[in-house]
């Protein structure tokens, strides 16, 4: 559906924002260097403040970098007002113009672009069949659900054929159901109109669910660029294990290539570059180990709770508190508080930072 | 760091919008040419003399007795109008948040004297003042049967400037009021504490801020009034009036100016700390929304007294406004109560009445769409867009609000008669109906722009935002976004603008020619010759037309307005 595909390219782009409490400068997104392949979807993902929303906001033109050059299909366009730009927003708020009824708001930017009436009629209704709201032109915005309200911000952007898609959180605003289905919803649409977007929200799991790629930010700085499962199971530091999913941090010592030591056991473990002898934290994640009366590594249940699909424990072992899910607990044993047991690791679970 | 590479790209993006440009370059002229110019000649004025920079012109003039004392009188009323017109406000703002008012009577009454002020000329209680109490007065003369009653002086301006401005306390506290949250209070009653104790303890303390802003803003429409000292004051001069007299009387303009200098600092110092100390605070202590209704207060001995105290009040307002047209249908007030259509007669065919209505009418009537308009554009650039000059905008506009008529009168005269630094440019203006017009949007625009700013805040800037990115540029984004959005506050701007221009005189008195006649100035004429009957029927026919405008805004509001198809989600 797009007349072209675009990529986004961002290089060494820094944002200086002036605290408002202490008057100094800091920087809101720092040195950032950024490839966005043409059609891929993906997500800016970090914690409120990591600069995330003012990356999106520089690339649909609102924000302007302190340092650094965005290209857009290969065309610098630091200099280009959003007006100008090949780019769409959707808006967490949904930002409707609440004046206009749907076809309107649909209509607006193909207006600005003078097409011919009965052009911009079929395309509208098109789209408007695409995010599922036929028949829906005339309503006006106040008589539409939040999710309705979304699609109309989607299908008002995706009709003018922009060559990248921004998404400001925009599905912060819906109940947490409605938040599951959206989100396919988007990634069927984006994939169907074949179009480059870029996607920011804190919610780890939408980012998973939706993106080819994650970017996952912290104060300003791109900490991994990944897709979902590698950001999963090789996060590349400690923040990123710690925000994308549950992490344990095991201190440990590597042995040798692929082994490591914790409390004098060995145990094997994805070590990546780290040379032996040197410390490192593995991380484990809480379903990638399960408890028994024998095992790898010995410690004391310190907690034990049923949650349902699973059961929660802490375990601690020597001077770490492992946290523990066993999912489908019904047929497993379920160990108590001041219980001895062992973990258990599963296979190629476990990889060293 | 530097963050030079963002402002010129800023710049860039701005230059990249012409029409955005040339408003931004067209408006800070504007402002320049006519807000900050003459408040600089007067600086100039009174600063310079023939041998160069010099205090001796503030000195000369601070040695004139007469405006030693006028500074004092000033002072004297201000303080005393602005104290009593924030506890009556106070008062009426309490009643009507907490107190349940019984009948729609009474709701009536208070939303009368919420508007009364907006639609009335500032002078017309100084009329009903003199008619009710002065030597001839109704109730002094026939009632008390006093005969040598003098209303002129203190306590008549202080009196007909309280009960002019304490409605708009009453408005800034209501607000205010509604803002707190119950629960604050209805926490403390819980803990035991009784109303007034919850009173002084809980809201007292947090509308303290909310009730100096309102003390301020009244001060300082005191200490710039000037049609009512004008005309109620007698002897007794204020500020406004001697600045006045020393110009039309003594043909003083270099002690005029300093005179008006003087004026403008004082309004201009209580001005800052209203707007950048108080205001702040007061919304700083009252950010939260009330979470729920109040339960009102039912108690009859709290009820039945707070509402007789305010219904007199109200009753009382009312009554020396339905005064004047009464004024101009008796043969002569206090003497003669026939009914007689004689001083109507006289406006029209002696006093050019319909040359009067004519002139005052179409003047205004061209100055509101450009100030709702020019208010508009301000907002929509003050809270939407960034660029440099976009502070000294705001500043500007605003400072407009803490300028006496007077003092822009008087920078006007010495600003223009000899053009711009008396170099001949612009001289062309002066004496024309277009520097009335100026003067007028000048006059209006601090008001227009601050509803506009506060509806503007109101909407979500990713709304326009989103125009923005879909390929609107700065002009289509205000036309097809903002201004429909904000159309009730461009309308409200608009009959404002309308009814304050013409119902305006301070500035105005002094720059009109003879070629335009003024209901106002004609009213302060015939007011000042002891002319009642014709004065009456003048102001009689202004607030005519002024509550007639207001009517019109109201059924557009309700048939045109924003609020009837949209809810705004915040």
């Amino acid at each position: 559906m797009a007349k072209e595909k675009k990529g986004v390219r961002l290089e060494h782009i820094s944002k200086i924002y002036k605290d408002p409490k202490s008057g100094k400068d800091f920087y809101a997104v720092q040195d950032t260097n950024l490839e966005i392949e043409p059609g891929s979807f993906v997500t800016l993902l970090g914690p409120s403040g990591c600069g995330k929303t003012t990356t999106l906001r520089m690339i649909a033109g609102f924000e302007s970098p302190d340092e650094g050059e965005i290209y857009l299909g290969g065309e610098p366009i630091n200099a280009l007002t959003p007006n100008k730009r090949d780019t769409a927003m959707v808006f967490q708020s949904y930002a409707l113009l609440p004046h206009y009824n749907i076809f309107d708001n649909v209509a607006y930017g193909l207006k600005l672009r003078k097409m011919d009436p009965e052009v911009i009629k079929s395309k509208v209704a098109d789209i408007l069949a695409l995010v599922g709201l036929e028949g829906m032109e005339n309503r006006m915005t106040n008589q539409l659900s939040g999710g309705q309200q979304q699609r109309v911000a989607l299908a008002r952007a995706l009709v003018i054929e922009p060559g990248v898609l921004l998404f400001d959180e925009p599905l912060s605003n819906l109940d947490a159901k409605l938040r599951v289905s959206m989100r396919t919803e988007i990634r069927r649409i984006q994939q169907e109109a074949g179009i480059t977007a870029v996607y920011v929200t804190h919610d780890q799991s939408e980012a998973m669910a939706i993106s080819d790629k994650v970017i996952i930010m912290n104060k300003g700085i791109v900490e991994q660029v990944a897709t979902p499962h590698e950001a999963y199971y090789y996060p590349k530091n400690e923040f990123v294990a710690d925000f994308i999913g549950e992490a344990n941090f095991i201190e440990a010592t590597v042995v040798a290539q692929d082994m490591v030591q914790v409390d004098g056991v060995n145990l094997k473990c994805t070590t990546g570059t780290l040379s032996t002898g040197s410390c490192c934290d593995i991380v484990l994640r809480p379903e990638g180990a399960f408890l028994a009366d024998e095992g790898d590594l010995s410690g004391l249940v310190e907690y034990s709770c049923f949650m349902g699909a699973y059961q929660d424990y802490h375990v601690r072992v020597g001077h770490n508190l492992v946290k523990i899910q066993e999912y489908n607990p019904k047929n497993k044993k379920i160990y108590n508080v001041g219980d001895k047991v062992f973990l258990n690791f599963e296979e190629n679970t476990l990889y060293a930072l | 760091m530097a963050k030079s590479q963002s402002a010129s790209l800023e710049r860039k993006k701005l230059l990249a919008d012409p029409i955005l440009c040339t408003t931004i370059v067209l408006l800070v002229v504007f402002l320049t040419v006519f807000i900050l110019y003459p408040l600089a000649i007067l600086l100039v004025d009174s600063f310079v003399s023939d041998n160069g920079i010099t205090t001796d012109i503030f000195k000369r003039v601070m040695g004139l007795s007469n405006f030693r004392r006028a500074i004092t009188n000033t002072l004297k009323v201000g303080f005393l109008v602005g104290i009593i017109s924030t506890l009556i406000g106070l008062l009426f703002a309490y009643v009507e948040v907490y107190v349940k008012l019984r009948t729609r009577f009474i709701e009536g009454l208070f939303k009368l004297v919420s508007m009364l002020p907006v639609v009335s000329p500032p002078f017309v209680l100084s009329l009903s003042m003199i008619m009710l109490f002065g030597k001839a007065g109704i109730i002094t003369r026939f009632l008390l049967k006093i005969y040598d009653n003098s209303v002129y002086g203190f306590w008549g301006i202080a009196i007909v400037q309280t009960l002019t401005f304490f409605p708009v306390c009453y408005m800034m506290l209501k607000g205010l009021l509604k803002n707190i949250d119950p629960s604050l209070e209805e926490a403390a009653r819980d803990m035991g504490a009784s109303r007034l104790k919850v009173f002084m303890t809980v809201t007292f303390p947090l509308i303290l801020p909310g009730l100096g802003n309102a003390f301020l803003v009244t001060f300082i429409e005191s200490i710039a009034d000037f049609a009512n000292p004008m005309i109620i004051g007698g002897s007794y001069d204020t500020l406004a009036t001697t600045i006045y007299l020393q110009i039309t009387g003594a043909y003083d303009k270099q002690g005029a100016a300093a005179m008006a200098v003087v004026l403008l600092g004082i309004t201009l110092l209580m001005f800052m700390v209203q707007k950048y100390y108080l205001e702040a605070k007061s919304t700083a202590t009252l950010s939260g929304k009330a979470s729920r209704e109040r339960m009102l207060i039912t108690d009859k001995s709290v009820t039945v007294p707070l509402t007789i105290a305010c219904s007199a009040l109200a009753i009382f307002v009312i009554v020396m406004y339905i005064c004047v047209p009464f004024g101009a249908l008796f043969k002569t007030w206090g003497y003669d109560f026939h009914l007689t259509t004689k001083w109507f007669e006289q406006v029209f065919v002696r006093y050019k009445g319909l040359k009067t209505f004519k002139d005052s009418f179409v003047l205004s009537l061209i100055s509101a769409p450009i100030t709702a308009l020019l208010s508009m554009i301000i907002s929509y650039l003050v809270v939407k867009r960034k660029f440099k000059a976009k502070g000294f905008i705001e500043a500007v506009s605003m400072l407009a609000m803490a300028v006496p008529g007077t003092v822009l009168g008087i920078g006007y005269i010495r600003g223009f008669a000899g053009g711009i630094f008396g170099t001949g440019i612009l001289q062309s203006l002066y004496g024309t109906g277009a520097i009335l017009v100026i003067v007028f949007v000048v006059r209006s625009l601090p008001t227009g722009t601050r509803s506009g700013i506060s509806a503007l805040r109101q909407i979500d800037k990713s709304i326009e935002e989103s125009a923005y990115d879909m390929g609107a540029d700065s002009f289509r984004v205000f036309m097809t976004v903002t201004l429909p959005l904000i159309k009730d506050s461009f309308l409200s701007g608009f009959i404002t603008s309308f009814v304050r221009s013409i119902t305006a005189i301070s500035a105005i008195i002094l720059l009109v020619t003879p070629s335009y006649l003024l209901i106002t100035v004609q009213i302060n004429e015939f007011a000042e010759k002891g002319s009642y009957g014709i004065a009456c029927a003048f102001a009689t026919i202004l607030i005519m037309i002024t509550y007639g405008s207001v009517l019109i805004m109201n059924l557009l509001m309700k048939y045109f307005g924003t609020s009837k198809k949209v809810k705004f989600d915040e």
